[in-house]
């Protein structure tokens, strides 16, 4: 059974491992979601139409995307040991964390972005809108309820990975279940860490599904 | 209030070449309420968007208030849009917003003060009737509520000109005219310019001063509406008069003899006019005049934004010298002839 030293360490493990996807959600959207809405505006068509960059910006992603995480861990060892100094512990787990997740988060506020409605944009660039104020004012606002899922899908998606990194020495409950539960044989740790990390992906779904389902109801 | 000249528009698109405008002229004067009417692809909203730039001419000039719009640069064609409000067939309303930050919207794109802006939204909400909604959103609103607040953000800049681009087509019969009757009464208010295209004759009926028929990429007919109701002179007027006002005389009569013997023809007349000086008066004068014998196969009368309107169709029986004159008689007091069992 869990003994009070047992149950010290999988709070401290649940605790890192929010912290880490927390930051990396937080770091991911900071980048990503700059690069969602250029995806968006420079396709064909769009307000700030430049079939290049959008190109490369799309294959990029791409290629990104098509790496498995525990491979692309691998890969970033050398920059997160420039960025974090090493490349074991939460803190350095942040990198790859973030790392492979503004590929993810660019695609999702560009899925969420095309949702609306093109008459909308038409409307404000008749009324002599920048692209900023678009960008500002119709896209990000009309697009909210469907912002914020998807910010709840990253960070469920940053839950699994988060832990996939612990084991490779990241830190959180994935080093905590490779430790205890793989290498001791300590079932009840590893049911443990398992049924942390449901409540966890659960609650962040909830939480998700609260906040947009209030934005769009307001505007029902 | 718009010069368009020789105004060309051609899509490519990845298999083929379509010309949306093919030369197409056009002037619309201040003041006036101009509709554009054409049948679903005939160039339509491509015409109106290239007014405001939406979508780039491929060739000739558009000239808004003296402003030559194609060749502005991106900051200037901001600021001219800012005076060209526009309203759209599924109304473009933002569901972030509420009815009044909707309004405040294009103050908000024209860097007006926040005190001034709100008086100024409020003003507009007053004017379109839905003060009382100012805290709603878009979709708590009926189809025609929304085509108001639409109405209201168009002219929070206090444009010079209004673009409607089938403003009423989503909207019922009854509620098409109520925001028809608030198109009116703004431009009568302020004055405003309203260029609006549609598919339905109606409101070209009901508030047009001046209409075009555009066909095939092409404007085949512009005028007065009145004159346009009464002597449509393209095939595609003529069709959309029809719509709207039942000219066609049945094709058993047009069958019928002309020639009942030598002395007596019969002349089957369509008789058109407008104004209150009316038709029936100048008939009835016309049959005391001449010895013929005039039937009315049928007739109706109409209004055209204040004026009646009317449209005969009259068998003649007399002596064709006889019926020549009586027709000229009719032309001379200022009704149109138009003659439909000619061999
Ligand atoms: N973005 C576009 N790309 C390619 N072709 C287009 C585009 N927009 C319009 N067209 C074509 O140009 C022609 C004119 O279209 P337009 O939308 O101006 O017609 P419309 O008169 O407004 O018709 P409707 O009554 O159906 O709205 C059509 O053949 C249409 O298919
Ligand atoms: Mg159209």
């Amino acid at each position: 059974m869990l003994d009070a030293w047992l149950l010290d360490k999988l709070l401290f493990a649940t605790w890192e491992t929010i912290y880490m996807v927390l930051t990396s959600t937080v770091l991911s959207y900071l980048f990503g979601l700059p690069l969602g809405v250029i995806l968006v505006i420079t396709a064909k068509g769009h307000i700030m139409e430049r079939i290049g960059i959008n190109r490369v910006l799309g294959w990029v992603i791409n290629a990104t995307r098509s790496v498995p995480f525990i491979i692309f861990l691998i890969l970033l060892i050398p920059l997160t040991r420039l960025i974090a100094g090493t490349y074991i512990g939460t803190v350095a787990s942040i990198v790859p964390l973030t790392l492979a997740a503004i590929p993810f988060v660019a695609r999702m506020v560009e899925t969420s972005l095309k949702e609306i409605e093109w008459g909308l944009i038409e409307a404000a660039l008749s009324m002599g809108a920048s692209t900023w104020t678009i960008i500002s004012q119709v896209l990000l606002p009309e697009a909210k309820p469907s912002l914020i899922l998807g910010v709840a899908i990253t960070t469920i998606n940053l839950v699994g990975y988060s832990a996939m990194a612990g084991i490779v020495g990241g830190g959180g409950l994935g080093t905590l279940a490779y430790y205890y539960g793989y290498q001791r044989y300590e079932n009840s740790i590893m049911w443990a860490t398992v049924i942390v990390l449901i409540i966890l992906v659960q609650g962040v779904q909830m939480l998700g599904d609260n906040l947009a389902g209030k934005v769009a109801k307001k505007r029902r | 209030m718009i010069k368009i000249k020789e105004l060309s528009k051609v899509y490519l698109t990845p298999s083929q070449k379509i010309t949306a405008l093919d030369n197409v002229s056009l002037t619309v004067e201040k003041g006036e309420i101009f509709g554009i009417i054409g049948l679903s692809g005939a160039g339509k909203s491509t015409l109106i968007r290239c007014i405001n730039m939406l979508e780039k001419p491929t060739m000739g000039s558009i000239v808004v208030d003296g402003q030559e719009i194609t060749s502005l640069a991106k900051r200037e064609l901001r600021t001219a849009r800012q005076k060209i409000g526009m309203i759209f067939q599924h109304f473009n309303l933002l569901s972030s917003r509420t009815v009044f930050a909707n309004v405040m919207f294009p103050l908000e794109i024209a860097k007006v003060p926040r005190p001034e802006a709100a008086r100024r939204a409020r003003e507009l909400l007053e004017l379109v009737g839905l003060a009382d909604k100012e805290g709603a959103f878009p979709s708590q609103l009926s189809g025609g509520q929304k085509q108001r607040v639409g109405i209201a953000r168009a002219l929070a800049n206090g444009p010079k000109l209004l673009l409607s681009d089938e403003a009423t087509s989503a909207l019922d019969p009854q509620t098409t005219r109520s925001i028809l009757k608030l198109l009116r009464d703004i431009n009568r208010k302020f004055n405003l310019t309203i260029l609006l295209i549609t598919h339905d004759m109606n409101v070209i009926k009901e508030i047009c001063d001046r209409v075009a028929v555009i066909d095939n990429s092409h404007i085949v007919e512009v005028g007065e509406v009145l004159k346009v109701f009464a002597s449509p002179s393209s095939p595609t007027a003529r069709s959309f008069v029809n719509t709207v006002i039942s000219r066609e005389v049945p094709a058993e009569l047009l069958h019928r003899s002309q020639v009942q013997n030598e002395q007596t023809h019969v002349k089957l007349i369509r008789v058109s006019f407008i104004g209150p000086s009316a038709g029936a008066p100048v008939i009835s004068s016309m049959i005391r005049q001449f010895d013929i014998e005039a039937n009315i196969l049928y007739g109706n009368v109409d209004r055209i934004k204040d004026t009646p309107f009317g449209n005969l169709a009259l068998e003649l029986i007399g002596p064709p010298g006889v019926l020549q004159e009586s027709m000229d008689y009719l032309r001379s007091r200022g009704l149109e002839i138009e003659v439909l069992n000619n061999a």
